[in-house]
């Protein structure tokens, strides 16, 4: 790989030790998919839950937070996704000291990096949304599928330690989405039945996705009959990059880079397949049955909009869920105090729900938290939560928000 | 008897063990439990075994940023495949072995990687070079 006089001093260690492992670390992932220099990027964007991390990944941060001051800063903007641990409410979830301490560690070594604690996977609606042809490194496979596909932002799937490299060096290897050759359409869907409601976004993002089926494809939709909204477009997304491990996808007419079809297209456009409502229910009902009893409802993945915080609180207002049934909402911080502020979390609490700031039920250690507070059902407007959680023991079923929220109350699936 | 196949330079170091293959897909975090060593996830083709030491081999990887950390993590205990095989990684798989110094290779020139090496079979996986050689049963 060809580096600048720069890069090759901080791969020498001119720069200190953290820099000269984020080039090492790039040239490694390079190599497997032949980049052949690094891109300059913008801001960077890490997933650091605990779980994932474990000690030997919280050791590594700490590791690199040892060093210099003047070496171990971030050299672009740098965020966090999500938490593992809500610290205003670890011990009432049933979560241990030890996951607490463990997060605490964390947070500690990501300061001293430099890196700001914003711990969302909404970012490119709370935070900073990149712009069009923006080159940047986010980690988050719904942050990424949003900004490459609404924003035209170029990113890969960047995990946490490539992001982590990207933020410390400012660069990521050119390969993937950073190629203007590999965000052309390869496969093409023409929708024959109208998404309505934030889920019915979420089940079509997730067929599209599963029939992508691989990293290196890329969808193009056609047939929409409408200017989806950012919610909307982030629950498609999500369940989109959960499904199929899509990073982009086009929306003719709607997203920056397909006005047309053909501005998507290289040589040949590829064959349309249907979309049909049969298709769509038969996607929907893999997932939950009326009469099922719900242990736990879950409202995230992705963390909720302002907005969506707003219409959980309309919805619930005035109503008490049921004595054996948990209602988890997930947002991020800065959500949260804006929610505290307009008095949205008082009203959604009221009902006996709980809103957990900075966390997203699925990466807060969703197989210790089902055992200790004994769920096994778990029912969610998520077509993202219901595809991770069942590898964690749960029993995932899929409803809107509305009738979410009706069966909370019901204890059962209504 | 010996097979070559020859694929994409990889990540990680010359490894050898037995394979456990599957037409399907993957995520740490989905598909495991981390902690038994065992895929965890009910409908997965492998549910229920280990994956400790293998070299496991799978069509691609899908969903989350998580399996990067994940990699890292479950080769600090211990409890990891030796290497991965994919017909097609993603870009997370490949950051997650780099930083694990996990043996990970894709895009083999012969095919269907899951139909080519069978479960049991004893496999020697070389990143450097591109190069998976099957070394059959007696």
């Amino acid at each position: 790989m060809k580096l600048t006089v720069e890069e090759k001093a901080m791969l020498a260690g001119e720069m200190g030790e953290p820099k000269r492992w984020a080039i090492e670390h790039m040239l490694r992932v390079g190599q497997v998919f032949d980049a052949t220099d690094l891109v300059p990027v913008s801001q960077a964007h890490m997933m650091g839950d605990t779980e994932s991390l474990g000690i030997a990944g919280v050791e590594f941060l700490e590791s690199l937070a040892s060093h210099p001051q003047e070496q171990r800063r971030v050299s672009v903007p740098m965020i966090t996704d999500p938490r593992g641990v809500d610290l205003s409410y670890y011990k009432e979830l049933g979560q241990t000291e030890t996951m607490a301490e463990l997060e605490r560690r964390t947070i500690t070594a990501c300061e001293k990096l430099g890196i700001l604690m914003t711990d969302t996977c909404i970012n490119y609606q709370t935070v900073m949304p990149p712009v069009l042809g923006d080159h940047v490194a986010f980690g988050d496979t719904g942050v990424v599928i949003y900004s490459n596909s609404v924003l035209g932002t170029r990113s890969n799937f960047e995990g946490g330690p490539s992001a982590l490299a990207a933020g410390l060096s400012g660069r990521t290897p050119r390969y993937g989405l950073h190629l203007d050759q590999n965000r052309k359409a390869t496969k093409r869907f023409v929708v024959r039945h109208q998404p309505v409601g934030l889920t019915d976004w979420g089940v079509l993002g997730g067929l599209i996705g599963r029939l992508s089926g691989s990293y290196w494809e890329v969808p193009v939709v056609e047939g929409l009959k409408m200017i989806p909204t950012s919610d909307q477009l982030k629950h498609f997304g999500a369940a989109m990059a959960s499904f199929g491990s899509t990073p982009l996808f086009h929306l003719v007419g709607i997203t920056p880079e397909a006005q047309a079809l053909a501005d998507v297209c290289r040589d040949r456009i590829p064959d349309a397949q249907d979309i049909t409502r049969e298709d769509l229910e038969a996607f929907r009902g893999n997932f939950g049955t009326k009469g099922d009893k719900v242990d736990v409802v879950v409202f995230a993945a992705p963390q909720l909009s302002l907005i969506e915080m707003s219409q959980v609180a309309e919805l619930i207002y005035g109503k008490r869920i049921h004595k054996d049934t948990a209602l988890i909402v997930c947002t991020s911080p800065g959500v949260a105090a804006d929610c505290d502020r307009m008095g949205i979390t008082d009203r959604i609490e009221a009902s006996g729900a709980k809103v957990l700031r900075g966390t997203c039920f699925y990466n807060q250690y969703a197989r210790e938290l089902g055992e200790a507070n004994n769920w096994k059902s778990l029912l969610s407007n998520s077509a993202k939560i219901v595809n991770i959680i069942s590898g964690y023991g749960y029993q995932p079923a899929l409803s809107s928000m509305e009738e979410c929220i009706d069966s909370a109350v019901a204890g059962e699936i209504v | 008897m010996k097979t070559e196949l020859k694929c994409h330079k990889g990540t990680g170091s010359k490894v050898q063990g037995e394979a456990l293959v599957a037409n399907d897909n993957f995520s740490a975090r989905y598909d495991l439990d981390r902690i038994k060593g065992i895929f965890s996830r009910p409908a997965h083709k492998l549910v229920g075994q280990s994956y400790v030491d293998k070299i496991l081999v799978l069509n691609t990887a899908k969903g989350g940023v998580a399996s990067a950390w994940m990699l890292h993590e479950m080769k600090a205990r211990g409890i990891a495949p030796k290497a991965i095989l994919f017909n097609s990684a993603n870009t997370i798989l490949v950051q997650g072995a780099a930083l694990a110094d996990m043996t990970l290779c894709d895009r083999f020139e012969d095919g269907d990687v899951t139909t080519l090496i069978k479960t049991g079979d004893q496999v020697v996986v070389d990143p450097e070079q591109g190069l998976v050689s099957i070394l059959f049963k007696e």
